[in-house]
């Protein structure tokens, strides 16, 4: 029978911690995917943060150099790939750019809706798996089931419930089809209720509160100086939305809030979200009471596919027109252009240098996550190792942008 | 031309005269093109100017103009946030390619830099810790150089290839970063 | 001599022992949460209400090694290979792998200096499921056809009590 001995202290003797080096990652259920920090930690208090990324790192900018314009769309839907639409936005509207043109009006509001179903579907994601990374998992199957109803939506319209390669350069792939409008209709009745639910679930939660309320606080100035943009941003006070300063599509027709909080901590970033679901969906109800009938690629047959595809089976020079943009794709006047929307995670930003070919000479994505993932170790008040996830879960990396 | 180029191109002019030449105004953005010794004191006048105001980095981009001489480039892109405009500084670089790091104007330039030397070998002096970003410790070569095959070049675990080695590159680490995990750590710090 | 080898390997002591074991290996498959890129989203709807797939007895482990399944859910480049090996060999057997998404098959459309043209350059996989992304159907498909393999298995092969039925 052994004795049980009692470890004892005598009085003011603290315990002396030394620095552990702690390697978190690639592989770790709350990591938002690969990525690695390596932590000097002294007990439970992290004393530095090194993240590691480019675990993910495929090459898409030297691939893009040797793609038409066109093949780049696919390319575009993998960098963020919770909302799809949005990124396809932002790049067909930098070569309309370059080439000077503008889409019609109808694929407009039809790609404003797709940009918003896409906010929405990424920030339910956020909704569920910060509350998920702090241990409360019901959030996540709850978001799960809004967002199966955005990728029916956006199945319907495209035919795929991820990648959806939607637009094209001068509009978009295809009419929305017949059965859309009640359905989306349907889907702007319901989800109002549904972000309630959400708020009735997790916003009187006293463990949720205490670990993201006052964790990883960010001024004002250091979020500009770290180049937070979207939602980070705006949590910290700063009023900046692209798409009400410098509105690009139909987003000047629209009305609608830009959400801001002061406090710039977990929970402000997290509220800003799901207020920016609301005001997503009064958006994409004013696109559908406002959507004209028109066309939905612009009338150019050396950019667009004629939009009438009986026309390529029946016409010869409709055929050589389809066969043309498919096989060789467009030729890009010589210059250089950088567009930015206000994706859901930031400012999404691409730059294109073209040399007068079709295929682009550089294409450089300025992703917004690569950036706001820098801001990791600029929160204060995130000391522990456990703020951290926070932090890094209210952050919302999508490692597939943060490493193209 | 509208307002904000005019009140864009004066203030630089006044200041940096001919050093700095003004490439014009397109798709919305007001571009210069800048030497390299000249890119800090610009980018500080350009953030710290009462009527400026870039307070803003976007983005740094590294360009290879390859066969073109001179080859690289460096192409920074600022945004005003109190008066919503944008302004892009260009930066031709010789072979091989350096130019001052302004991270101590934006903290977020440090990530931009990282890349831009991990992908075109661009150095940027004074930066506090140029490392590779994407790619592994002990890959040869600068992935997005236009003479840079595709495939990569053909060693036991990339069979499809190009033929050849990637030209020897110096790893510049200028802090010794601790490192462990599957790749290993590093012995010493590359001076 | 090999004749009586096999009458006593697939006697009905022996199959029996296999339907058991295979049964109660099929039907817990415990999955790693392994998601890389953009098909560990659809492998997570897969695992969420609408397409359910605790009723197949798929549990997510977030360790190695207390999962049967590894489902490689993306694109694997250079970089992250060795961590995937690792990953690999951590696990206990028996364990499959699951390759899901072009990219875990062939590199997808990455053909690049930084991709893994395949999963299968460095570890055994047992089932592919195509797709860009592979719908969460096409994933229970996989899963499907996995319990299928491991049904048509010989469990005891390899260990001791086969070694007692003969060389």
């Amino acid at each position: 029978m052994t004795e049980v001995t009692e470890l004892s202290r005598s009085e003011g003797e603290t315990l002396d911690t030394k620095e552990v080096l702690l390697n978190l990652g690639p592989q770790h259920p709350s990591t938002h995917g690969v990525l690695r920090l390596v932590l000097e930690m002294k007990g439970e208090y992290v004393e530095r943060v090194d993240p590691f990324i480019g675990y993910l790192h495929r090459g898409t900018e030297k691939l893009a150099e040797s793609f038409t314009y066109t093949q780049i769309f696919p390319l575009t839907d993998r960098l963020d790939y919770l909302c799809p639409p949005s990124n396809n936005l932002a790049f067909a509207l930098a070569v309309e750019k370059l080439l000077g043109i503008e889409a019609p009006i109808r694929a407009q509001y039809i790609r404003v809706i797709m940009a918003e179903l896409a906010r929405i579907s990424g920030h339910l994601l956020i909704t569920g798996a910060l509350p998920m990374d702090l241990g409360a998992m019901t959030a996540l199957l709850y978001a799960m089931r809004e967002r199966e109803m955005i990728m029916d939506l956006l199945e319907m319209v495209t035919g795929a419930r991820m990648h959806t390669s939607y637009c094209r350069v001068g509009g978009v792939r295809e009419d929305l089809p017949d059965g859309f409008f009640p359905k989306i209709r349907e889907f702007c009745a319901i989800f109002p209720n549904r972000i309630r639910d959400y708020e009735r679930l997790i916003e009187n939660n006293r463990v949720f509160l205490k670990r993201t309320q006052g964790i990883g606080v960010i001024s004002a100035e250091d979020a500009i100086d770290l180049g937070l943009s979207g939602p980070n941003l705006r949590a910290s006070g700063v009023d900046w939305d692209i798409r009400r300063d410098e509105p690009y599509e139909i987003y000047d027709r629209l009305a609608f809030n830009v959400v801001t909080r002061e406090e710039g901590d977990c929970y402000a970033r997290w509220r800003c979200r799901v207020e920016e679901m609301r005001e997503s969906v009064r958006i994409i109800e004013q696109c559908l009471d406002q959507m004209p009938e028109g066309r939905f690629q612009v009338d150019l047959p050396t950019v667009a596919f004629p939009m009438d595809k009986d026309r390529v089976h029946c016409s010869m020079e409709a055929l050589i027109q389809h066969f043309d943009l498919s096989a060789y794709g467009f030729k890009v006047p010589k210059g250089e252009v950088y567009s930015a929307i206000e994706a859901p995670k930031g400012e999404l930003g691409f730059y294109i240098i073209s040399d007068g070919s079709e295929k682009p000479f550089r294409m450089k994505v300025r992703a917004p996550s690569f950036v706001n993932l820098q801001a990791l170790f600029g929160a204060s008040n995130a000391r522990y190792l456990a703020d951290m996830i926070a932090v890094l879960g209210s952050l919302d990396p999508v490692m597939a942008e943060v490493d193209k | 031309m509208s307002v904000e180029t005019l009140l864009n191109r004066a203030p630089i002019a006044e200041r940096f005269g001919g050093a700095i030449e003004d490439l014009g105004f397109a798709h919305g953005v007001h571009a210069f093109a800048a030497p390299p010794e000249m890119i800090v004191e610009l980018c500080r006048f350009l953030k710290e100017h009462p009527a400026l105001r870039f307070n803003f980095l976007s983005d740094i981009c590294g360009v290879d103009h390859h066969p073109d001489a001179p080859r690289y480039e460096v192409v920074y892109h600022l945004y005003s946030l109190p008066n919503k405009w944008r302004v892009r500084i260009k930066c031709r670089l010789g072979d091989p390619p350096r130019v001052p790091s302004v991270t101590g104007v934006w903290r977020t330039a440090n990530w931009h830099e990282r890349e831009a030397w991990d992908m075109y070998g661009i150095r940027f002096e004074g930066h506090p810790d140029l490392r590779r970003i994407y790619m592994w410790e002990g890959f040869e070569g600068f992935p997005q150089r236009k003479d840079f095959p595709l495939r990569g070049y053909k060693d036991k675990l990339n069979p499809f290839g190009a033929e050849g080695t990637p030209p020897t590159q110096p790893d510049l680490a200028t802090k010794n970063i601790p490192q462990g995990g599957p790749q290993g750590g590093r012995s010493t710090p590359a001076a | 001599m090999g004749g009586v080898n096999n009458a006593i390997r697939d006697s009905v002591l022996f199959t029996t022992a296999d339907n058991v074991i295979n049964w109660g290996r099929r039907s817990a498959l415990w999955p790693e949460t392994f998601g890389i890129a953009c098909c560990a989203i659809e492998m997570i709807s897969a695992g969420c209400s609408r397409y359910d797939l605790d009723r197949f007895g798929v549990v997510f482990r977030p360790s190695p090694r207390q999962s049967d399944v590894m489902i490689i859910a993306g694109t694997i480049t250079r970089k992250f290979a060795p961590v995937v090996r690792r990953l690999y060999d951590q696990m206990p057997e028996p364990r499959w792998v699951i390759a899901m998404g072009t990219c875990a098959i062939s590199g997808g459309v990455y053909n690049t200096y930084a991709v893994v043209q395949g999963a299968e350059t460095f570890v055994p996989v047992d089932v592919h499921v195509p797709g860009c992304p592979p719908r969460p159907e096409a994933l229970m498909h996989g899963f499907l056809l996995l319990q299928e393999k491991i049904k048509k298995s010989r469990a005891l092969a390899g260990t001791a009590l086969d070694r007692v039925a003969g060389p």
